[in-house]
């Protein structure tokens, strides 16, 4: 804390700015009251997004609203990156390797359905670029591409474990999932490097990331061919649920059980709370969304922490979405779920 | 390597050679070499006031620059998106600018009142003695007191630039609990100077 501001505070600052620009409830009311999509490109240019819509000659439509809110993030977290120093670039960078595995997995999969790589890297996200990444379709499997390409990048640490043959037969998603399981795990041990304040807000944030991403990988192989056994090796153990509840977690049949797994944890039993595998307000993966939202803006309140730039990068991803639902909404004339938005206040 | 193992191995250093040098007079059967008396007494009074009087200022200077180097960093980091916030928040900058002043003050005041002495009578000889320890003293409790003040000043400072711009109403509110920081420093200075107006160098008249 007395050594931080010299080295970290100008960054810090800019960051809170570009949080207290996100949308606030009056702004969402204008949104939601739009009738077209060109209304609601001048209702957001009186937001801090400003005019970034305007030099677009084509119709505007959800898909290019949703392209360029992305891109004005990355450009505003690229200027971050590129000022940052010392711990802080290793956090930013440890932030991108999330959409670098993402991108990783596109293109392992592109290469195996033989896609052109013109149509592969506009999909990618621009904050998970590589050097390299134009060099992919030299590659015909995933093992080749792993050893010739991505052993050079800053993922080759979270392959440990898969060997070349490995790579080849296993389904992709399971890749991805497990790149996944290393990678917070590892961001986890960061943050408890750099301790101090970062440690204590950055920890708990991964901690319900962690659990979140066994529940939503136990509920959605109900009906797969996934065994129990492969499932469980997929589980983050940075979470408060290692070990016991991932093992209560390896060995359930249907909801019902998952959600007697929360229930034995006070904070997710409130997130269970309410939801049934009918159609109600709000699906068990909103609540989810909102409870990130809340220990997100809380992070806020505390100064002298590298959670900052984390907290921000994810309430704007948030902000994205909504404003994506909201265009769609309004493109398809079907306004009776646009207040379904996550608010973030 | 953080800054924390730096001082935890300079320090662990400095213990190592006072231990060696306490066991080394133990044990060759020179403890006079462990005189605190003779200390006090070796160094002359000149010697202790100017002490006194180089650690109040540095140490008030350390203070001060720690304390503008972490409320500038955060209002400069502020005023990007926010840029009303620049006028305001150069309070807080002098609030940490007044910490080095009070320094230089108490400096000034005690350096001017050294004077040569005889060392030939005792009575001269303890007037002196007791101005420098006085002295020192006094440059002691300024400098430490300022310290931590400005320290103290600036990192509430930056919170304020932060909150500044979230929220204008807000200022005000953190400038008065910078003004209790602040008044730390004020401590200092009073007793250094009740402590030190009393010293008195040079002859006995």
């Amino acid at each position: 804390m007395l050594l931080f501001n010299p080295q970290y505070g100008y960054l810090e600052g800019m960051v809170r700015g570009f949080k207290n620009g996100l949308l606030n409830q009056t702004e969402y009311q204008a949104l939601t009251q739009c009738d077209s999509l060109e209304d609601l490109k001048i209702h957001l240019a009186g937001t801090s997004y400003g005019t970034f819509l305007n030099d677009e000659a084509a119709v505007v439509s959800s898909s290019l609203i949703s392209a360029r809110l992305r891109d004005k993030m990355v450009a505003e977290f690229e200027h971050m990156r590129n000022h940052s120093s010392g711990e802080l670039s290793k956090f930013l960078d440890f932030i991108s390797y999330q959409y670098m595995i993402d991108n990783v997995c596109l293109l392992i999969n592109g290469t195996l359905n033989r896609r052109q790589l013109s149509e592969l890297v506009p999909k990618c996200h621009p904050l998970g670029i590589f050097e390299q990444m134009e060099a992919v379709t030299i590659a015909q499997t995933p093992g080749e591409l792993y050893n010739s390409i991505l052993i050079d990048t800053p993922l080759s640490e979270f392959f440990n474990g898969f060997s070349e043959a490995d790579l080849d037969e296993m389904n992709i998603e399971i890749i991805r999932n497990t790149l996944y399981k290393n990678w917070i795990e590892a961001f986890y041990k960061l943050c408890k490097d750099i301790g101090g304040c970062t440690e204590e807000t950055m920890c708990p944030i991964l901690e319900f990331e962690a659990d979140r991403r066994a529940f939503l990988i136990t509920i959605n192989s109900f009906g797969t061919e996934l065994t129990k056994d492969a499932r469980e090796k997929l589980y983050p153990e940075c979470g408060t649920l290692y070990p016991y509840g991932l093992s209560m977690l390896g060995k359930c049949d249907d909801f019902e059980q998952v959600r007697q797994v929360a229930d034995t944890f006070p904070n997710y039993r409130s997130l269970f709370d309410g939801v049934g595998q009918g159609a109600s307000d709000f699906t068990l993966e909103d609540k989810f969304f909102k409870h990130e939202v809340k220990i997100n803006m809380l992070v806020f309140m505390r100064q002298f922490t590298f959670a900052s730039f984390y907290s921000w990068i994810k309430l704007k991803e948030q902000e994205c979405r909504n404003i994506v639902w909201i265009s769609e909404c309004i493109a398809q004339k079907h306004k009776a779920k646009i207040n379904n938005y996550i608010p973030i206040h | 390597m953080s800054i924390k193992t730096g001082i935890a191995s300079a320090l662990t250093l400095l213990g190592t050679f006072i231990s060696f040098y306490i066991v080394y007079a133990l044990l060759t059967n020179q403890l006079f070499l462990l005189d605190i008396g003779w200390l006090l007494t070796a160094f002359g009074p000149i010697y202790w006031a100017s002490l006194g009087i180089g650690l109040a200022m540095g140490l008030s200077v350390m203070g001060a620059a720690w304390g503008i180097w972490s409320t500038g960093a955060s209002v400069m980091g502020g005023g990007v998106m926010v840029p009303r916030i620049y006028s305001k928040n150069l309070v807080s900058i002098i609030f940490c600018e007044a910490v080095a002043i009070y320094g230089i003050i108490v400096s000034i005041i005690m350096a001017t009142g050294l004077k040569p002495y005889n060392g030939d009578d005792p009575a001269t000889l303890a007037m002196n003695y007791e101005s420098g320890y006085r002295v020192f003293g006094a440059g002691m409790i300024t400098g430490f007191c300022n310290l931590f003040c400005g320290i103290c000043v600036g990192i509430i400072g930056s919170s304020a630039a932060l909150a500044d711009a979230a929220n204008d109403k807000l200022f005000v509110k953190v400038l008065v609990i910078e003004i209790f920081g602040s008044v730390l420093g004020l401590f200092g200075i009073i007793l250094a100077l009740i402590l030190s107006s009393e010293a008195k160098f040079g002859e006995m008249k």
